[in-house]
């Protein structure tokens, strides 16, 4: 039998009237696609290696470049596409399991895309948050039940004074608070799965906005820690790179015991990817792979999670919001439960759609459940047994726009973790090859000659103007509703109705359908 | 339509009136107040709470019944006997008026409850085993509504222009030391006399001009407190959030205003530094309490009576004094209608509660 290539999945088009073989395409691209002979001046591509990154149309400097879709066609076969004969065709040749980057890519039902939101008219003056104050400011952490304070004090009994917060004490003592200016955080993202200059970008902008970064299961590398403030520091199963300096140079802890992209199994940082710096980092030889088991193999079950939760507050003595982040599956309403029962501060809730630098595709096209109904589910669960105050839900996986953002909250959400939408705002375009380490964006690489291509000063602007734009547009949609603070959108289901869902879609979100009044 | 399941919006007008001495006054003034802000209704409701009414009925708890037919009636009064000692009952007076067409059976009912059933429930105090009888009165019993349920105070509404429905219940007759009035504008409920203000709970009476976009949190915020909102309106929620940072929560009213219009985070930086914690702490502590969108209420209980303003004033509240006399109405000719020349008028800042309070009481 004929060995069978993998079909090849993108085309190279070169107009040779543009091209004037100054080679930077050549120089560029990290899977060699393009070459440069001599004798003839010319450059050349090689279609099959392309992985779709788009770098090289984007910085040809005479627009000589367009990357397409292979128009080659197998029979149409609504069964067996040209994605399963293909995937099928590479475990022939390989006997391996298929990898992928980046959150799941399959046409499951993207429930944003089927809430609207409302907008007030004359019962209700719409506000203009360019005239009047609109806040976003947002606080993640374990709230009690009520406040304590203690009567008047004696100043106050000045005649005709209104007596108000001022004349009492407060007794309560808060658990310790995450301040966010805007309810974004980003998502956990280890230096390893991306570059430094990525995390630097992340860590300035996180600053620069006041919210914060995740260092992912990657340490925390030397250079970061003047970030620490604007750092949750997470705490894996591979415990990579986790020590006291560690622990006490973020903002708050977060355990992370699943992802999105990939529930129920560890990482794998490959050993290629492990460089001096890394293994410095992550506290593991050069060269070496970095896995993560699938469980903590000191957490088998809800009860051991509790003692990790109380050593790590133990440890950084109770300081630091300490939370856990869980990828959305059929139960995660109880265990939610569970998790906030057992101390977490926040709980973070990974979707079906959810990020990954490297993940079996298998796992992430078909393991988890969307986030949208996970978020709902777990918000109603708290609420219901009276403990939706101890811990803040932050809803991750997928959230592309602004919109999102505001669903998310309105239907439960304290703040939402944004990865993808942050790397795409750094250059990704989506090629899902973040596990190759051959990353022409400089994002998913530790390649000393790609990851410069990252300016982590341009990084962090584009961060920066990303989260503004988000924010200012929350804003606008917030005022509409009639709405200065975020807080009374956050679990304001009123607020949203939802378009061509079935009747247990809109009862499990909690929502009315669109047509249906108050 | 069914009326349990729409959301109750209105523009409306709102008075209250308070003679801080505890001293008794007829409800005259307040049936000719509400009569001057009648553009403000459109004669779909109106309503009146009265406090210090039944003096010699102090101690007992006062049911003020709908009915709309005689079975419910029946029905409730199987499941108030089973629970409650009667100690009186009877229909509450009106005069016919011609703008009033169609009206339920009112009646009143003055109560102490049975110990042996309170007892049922362990620790319940006596408020909360009477919040239980009302939300299951208005659940459960169909054609049945407890328009109050408070001591030596009452509520009286209808479907009909406030001076209307005043002159209808004959409340010139009564005397109280706090009466607020309400005239209702509702833009989606068809009117029916339980939907109208004040909404009544325990000694709580609430009037409310406003429209409240934070009412879906509110109302899941409660939940996490035992309160089940079964009415779906503003009011309701505001009742609850008082009762539950005032009464549960033992908050002052000064404290429960800087909770549902919480200051702007701009305005607390500002503020002192022991200020500042409290403040912050409160917004922490309380976000889900906020209430957001245009709103000027007017809150009363036994021993107190408040307005209170949205953040950002988008609806009109305006207060007055005269002597003892404490006036808070939507409009100013309100308050000069039955007080022409008050010591004091002044427009309250947004989110900065009046507070009348009965002297030598904390309220």
């Amino acid at each position: 039998m004929a060995k069978r290539p993998t079909p090849t999945e993108f085309i190279i088009e070169r107009d040779e009237g543009k091209c004037i073989a100054c080679q930077v395409c050549v120089r560029m691209c990290s899977n060699d696609a393009h070459s440069y002979d001599p004798e003839t001046d010319t450059v050349t591509s090689d279609s099959t290696k392309c992985v779709g990154c788009h770098f090289c149309e984007t910085i040809c400097p005479t627009g000589a470049i367009i990357i397409k879709r292979n128009p080659s066609e197998f029979k149409l076969n609504a069964n067996w596409s040209a994605q399963v004969i293909r995937n099928i065709t590479k475990q022939a040749e390989t006997s391996g399991v298929l990898l992928t980057g980046m959150g799941c890519d399959k046409p499951y039902p993207v429930y944003w895309d089927h809430i609207v939101l409302n907008a007030s008219q004359v019962t209700n003056p719409s506000i203009d948050p360019l005239r009047e104050p609109m806040e976003l400011r947002t606080y993640i952490g374990r709230k009690p039940d009520r406040i304590e304070l203690t009567a008047h004090s004696p100043q106050s009994t000045e005649k005709n004074k209104i007596p108000s917060a001022m004349d009492y004490r407060l007794l309560t003592k808060l658990s310790p608070q995450l301040k966010l200016e805007t309810p974004i955080l980003f998502s956990a993202m280890s230096y390893g799965s991306i570059s430094l200059n990525a995390c630097i970008s992340l860590a300035r902008a996180a600053k620069e906005i006041g919210t914060f970064y995740n260092t992912g299961e990657g340490g925390l590398h030397k250079d970061l820690y003047e970030y620490g403030a604007h750092t949750i520091v997470q705490v894996a199963s591979g415990r990579f790179g986790v020590h006291r300096e560690y622990l006490e140079a973020g903002a708050a802890i977060e355990i992370k015991i699943g992802q999105g992209a990939k529930p129920g199994i560890g990482g794998h940082l490959p050993g290629e990817k492990v460089s001096e710096e890394i293994s410095q980092t992550r506290m593991i030889p050069v060269g070496t792979d970095a896995l993560s088991p699938a469980p903590h193999h000191d957490i088998y079950s809800i009860e051991d999670l509790k003692q990790l939760i109380f050593a790590l507050k133990e440890a950084t003595r109770y300081s630091k919001p300490v939370g856990v982040k869980i990828s959305a599956v059929h139960n995660v309403a109880p265990i939610a439960s569970g998790i906030v029962r057992a101390g977490a501060d926040f709980v973070a809730i990974d979707g079906l759609r959810g990020g990954t630098g490297a993940a079996p595709t298998v796992i992430r096209d078909n393991v988890g459940i969307p986030i949208e109904l996970a978020i709902a589910a777990v918000d109603n669960r708290l609420r219901e047994e009276g403990i939706r105050n101890q811990a803040s839900l932050i809803a991750a996986g997928g959230i592309r726009s602004s919109s999102d953002v505001i669903k998310a909250i309105a239907l439960g959400a304290d703040a939402v973790y944004i990865g993808t939408a942050a790397l795409v705002a750094m250059g990704c375009n989506l090629c899902q090859r973040c596990y190759t380490g051959k990353c022409n964006w400089g994002i998913a690489t530790q390649d000393p000659y790609l990851t410069k291509r990252l300016n982590p000063d341009i990084g962090t602007r584009r961060l920066v103007n990303l989260l503004r734009a988000w924010s200012l547009e929350i804003k606008e949609m917030l005022g509409g509703m009639g709405i200065n603070a975020i807080e009374s959108l956050r679990g304001n289901r009123e607020q949203l109705r939802g378009v061509g869902l079935s009747d247990t879609d809109l009862k499990l979100l909690g929502i009315k359908p669109a047509g249906e009044a108050w | 339509m069914d009326r349990f399941h729409e959301k109750d919006i209105s523009g409306c007008g709102i008075i209250g009136i308070m003679e801080q001495s505890g001293k008794r006054f007829s409800g005259r003034d307040i049936i000719t107040s509400i009569a001057s802000m009648r553009e403000r209704a459109n004669g779909l409701g109106g309503g009146f709470a009265a406090y210090g009414i039944y003096p010699e009925f102090k101690r007992d708890w006062c049911f003020h019944m709908m009915f709309e037919n005689k079975s419910a009636m029946v029905q409730t009064e199987e499941y108030i006997r089973d629970n409650y000692k009667i100690v009186k009952d009877e229909i509450i007076p009106t005069k016919e008026d011609k703008s009033i067409k169609y009206r339920p059976l009112l009646w009143r009912y003055f109560l102490q409850p049975k110990e042996e059933k309170k007892k049922l429930h362990y620790d319940i105090t006596e408020e909360d085993f009477v919040a239980k009888t009302v939300i299951e009165i208005n659940t459960r019993i169909s054609g049945a509504f407890v328009a109050s349920s408070g001591k030596n105070m009452g509520v009286f509404k209808g479907v009909g222009y406030p001076e209307d429905i005043g002159r209808f219940y004959r409340l010139e007759e009564y005397e109280a030391y706090i009466w607020t009035a309400h005239g209702r504008f509702p833009t989606n409920t068809v009117g029916w006399w339980g939907g109208a203000h004040p909404f009544g709970l325990l000694d709580w009476s609430v009037i409310h001009n406003g429209e409240i976009s934070s009412y879906g949190i509110n109302k899941r915020f409660l939940l996490n407190y035992g309160y089940v909102c079964a009415f779906f309106t503003d009011t309701e929620v505001i009742t609850y959030l008082f009762d539950l940072l005032v009464r549960k929560h033992k908050l002052s009213f000064e404290v429960a205003a800087d909770i549902l219009t919480a200051p702007f985070w701009d305005d607390i930086e500002r503020q002192s530094e022991e200020k500042r914690e409290i403040s912050q702490a409160l917004r922490i502590i309380y976000g889900s309490a906020l209430v957001n969108g245009p709103f000027s209420v007017i809150v009363a209980n036994t021993n107190t009576m408040v307005g209170l303003n949205d953040r950002i004033k988008l609806r009109p509240l305006v207060a007055a004094t005269s002597g003892n006399k404490l006036y808070i109405a939507s409009e100013e000719s309100a308050i000069r209608e039955v007080c022409p020349t008050p010591d004091e008028v002044w427009m309250p800042k947004a989110g900065e509660p009046v507070i009348g309070r009965l002297k030598g009481k904390n309220g």
